[in-house]
């Protein structure tokens, strides 16, 4: 298999953790409510889907039970910055580190375990294509999370659901004054933020990478956080810059693997520095940002 | 019958004090009600976590020497966060300058002279603020969050790290473990309590956290920078650029947070290793807003925080609590920080009692 073969068809699985996660955020963001916890919400899904799938509870058990975990840590997140109207910044923080903390405590005695990981299933004829072909056989999960993309995707655009969320993000005030429950909405984006950050670290700890290793994460929940402003705050952009850095880090592998002489350690940088360098030149262009951001965004809402 | 938030027409001072306790006693009991279910014997527990770091002058000696990067990095990060720029990259600020200041113990291991620690420790800080440059620089010239890129420089410098020790800095008679050369004598910090780790770095801290308060509580450029955290508007429309607070936050921070990794591998360490920083860079943003961002505060919390290492290292040894908890404990201790010094601006008034004036 050619590195490029290799690249296209690992890239969606490896933009998934990715994916997953970067949609929740943009959710909570379009309600206005900024959770810098997604590390700490992917750790903690990450081994609460490991130990579930590990104690032969499968994956659909395990995914679930990922879910709930993180959105039961970023409810207290949106409780801290909603309900007491605390600073976003330093809730979404905190409860990052008790997230990394719960999963490392939880994982100690899973270290370097593994488990079984999921089947692909294939589309039948497109997947026989050269070079290309190794898109079209995907895991269930990744499938379902394209799926869950669009969903998310129609729902933020075309339903009234969507229009809500956004006029929230938009101008609380001006919802509130509609008969919207603002603070409820914005818990329920806080949440759907925190399910589908379990989803992503589970889908890291039990699908992509099946073994349990202490902060494997990685840096992939800050990266999401990233993608969102990249996006400006567009389903389709996520998808594409979650793509882009799938394919970073397979790139990564492709080339240590074909004996590139770079060292492992700049190799491992590259996504942080790809970052870095995007979130410069998006950032730059203010005009996109304010016409595609959210106005309200880590701004308390009180009466 | 639901609960209400009535804005304090000023913050309540005996809250200011009474919150923060408050939380402590909360974080406590909800993490030991986690020891119980993990098994753990809390009476254990308690003991060497909580009281035995202050019983012995021998384990309170590690808790200052513990407490001196915490100190320094949080008063740093606190100066940024009153200016609502949020530094949360110390961690890699901390590794540059334990970094550069060990170019001259790698490169001159020979070298003697009373010059050489403090040349170290000024270099580590100008490392430190190197690297917080970059990300003020993304902030200021291209409108980056200066949250995520300090983060991701944090994860950078983890790796030049690790390139530096398995690499060209790799001790040649280290049985290949990642790690430098033992540093020459002059190479490291003198102590100060004969008997004990704690050295002059500790000194440092303090005269830091005597100058933080100077700066920030007296000082008219302290003053702007606050006022511009709260009001940026007002403050630019006074003629202080949002830019030149981002400079000076960054700089300020990563200066200190580069100080303190230069004081860790003089001093406790001795050499440069992976494990130079037990992630100082992240508990010391808890430590920065468990003192409320206030130079004094920050003492109490980093003697606090710094007190919770040596006892979760005390637990893991004499009850098996596992090292995460300390994390644990600290994400927590911050959640109930968080949520008790609501107290201070509001207060809870039932619904359908009358609101006194």
């Amino acid at each position: 298999m050619s590195a490029l073969s290799f690249i296209i068809a690992g890239m969606l699985a490896a933009a998934m953790p990715f994916l997953l996660a970067a949609l929740g955020e943009l959710v909570a963001e379009r309600s206005g409510v900024l959770n810098l916890g997604i590390e700490g919400m992917m750790a903690l899904g990450a081994v609460v889907a490991f130990i579930v799938v590990r104690h032969s509870g499968g994956h659909a058990m395990g995914f679930v039970a990922a879910g709930l975990a993180s959105a039961a840590l970023s409810l207290v997140f949106a409780w801290l910055a909603l309900g007491v109207r605390a600073n976003q910044v330093a809730a979404g923080l905190a409860i990052g580190i008790l997230g990394q903390g719960l999963s490392a405590l939880f994982g100690k005695r899973y270290e370097s375990l593994t488990v079984p990981g999921l089947p692909k299933l294939s589309v039948p004829g497109l997947s026989e294509l050269p070079l290309v072909g190794g898109l079209f056989s995907q895991d269930a999960v990744v499938w379902l999370g394209l799926l869950a993309t669009l969903a998310i995707w129609a729902t933020l655009r075309f339903s009234k659901l969507g229009l809500v969320i956004r006029a929230v993000g938009e101008n609380p005030h001006a919802a509130r004054a509609l008969g919207y429950n603002v603070i409820g909405i914005r818990y329920g984006a806080v949440a759907f933020g925190g399910l589908m950050a379990g989803f992503a670290g589970a889908y890291a700890a039990t699908v992509y990478t099946p073994l349990w290793a202490e902060g494997m994460i990685a840096g992939r929940g800050w990266i999401a956080l990233a993608l969102v402003v990249f996006a400006t705050w567009m389903t389709g952009r996520v998808v594409f810059g979650a793509v882009l850095f799938g394919a970073v880090s397979l790139a990564q592998l492709a080339a240590q693997a074909g004996g590139v002489a770079l060292n492992s350690q700049l190799l491992a940088s590259l996504p942080y520095i790809v970052t870095i360098l995007v979130l410069g030149a998006i950032s730059a262009n203010k005009r996109l940002l304010k016409v595609n951001g959210v106005a309200s965004l880590g701004e308390p809402f009180g009466r | 019958m639901g609960i209400r938030m009535i804005r304090r027409t000023t913050a309540s001072r005996r809250m200011a004090v009474l919150a923060p306790m408050g939380a402590l006693l909360l974080a406590i009991v909800l993490n030991f009600l986690l020891y119980i279910v993990m098994g753990n014997d809390p009476g254990a527990v308690f003991y060497a976590l909580l009281l035995e770091p202050f019983v012995s002058w021998s384990s309170f000696s590690e808790v200052l020497l513990k407490m001196t990067p915490l100190l320094l990095i949080a008063q740093g990060l606190a100066v940024g966060f009153r200016a609502k720029v949020i530094n949360i990259g110390a961690e890699g600020q901390f590794i540059l300058g334990a970094i550069f200041a060990s170019a001259i113990p790698v490169w001159f291991p020979q070298a003697t002279g009373g010059w050489i620690w403090p040349l170290m420790l000024l270099l580590g800080g100008m490392g430190g603020a190197l690297w917080a440059a970059l990300p003020a620089f993304w902030r200021v010239r291209l409108n980056a969050s200066e949250i995520l890129v300090t983060l991701m420089m944090s994860l950078i410098a983890a790796q030049l790290l690790a390139y530096l020790l398995v690499g060209p800095w790799k001790d040649p008679m280290g049985f290949n473990f990642p790690q430098t050369v033992m540093f020459q004598w002059d190479a490291m910090v003198p102590t100060l309590i004969p008997g004990t780790r704690v050295n002059v770095a500790l000194i440092l801290a303090l005269l830091w956290s005597a100058l933080a308060y100077v700066y920030m509580q007296k000082s008219f450029q302290g003053y702007q920078l606050v006022v511009g955290g709260l009001a940026p508007h007002a403050t630019a429309y006074a003629g202080f650029s949002e830019g030149r607070a981002v400079w000076l936050s960054l700089l300020i921070g990563g200066f200190a947070a580069g100080l303190a990794g230069a004081a860790e591998v003089a001093g406790p360490m001795g050499q440069l290793q992976r494990s130079i920083s037990s992630g100082y860079g992240y508990a010391a943003i808890i430590v920065a807003y468990l003192g409320g961002l206030h130079p004094v505060g920050i003492l109490f919390s980093s003697l606090f925080m710094a007190a919770l290492y040596i006892g979760g290292d005390n637990a893991m040894v004499s009850a098996g609590l596992p090292v995460a908890a300390v994390r644990v404990f600290q994400g927590s201790l911050l959640c109930c920080y968080l949520a008790a010094i609501v107290l201070v601006r509001y207060r809870l008034v039932r619904d359908g009692h009358e609101v006194p004036a």
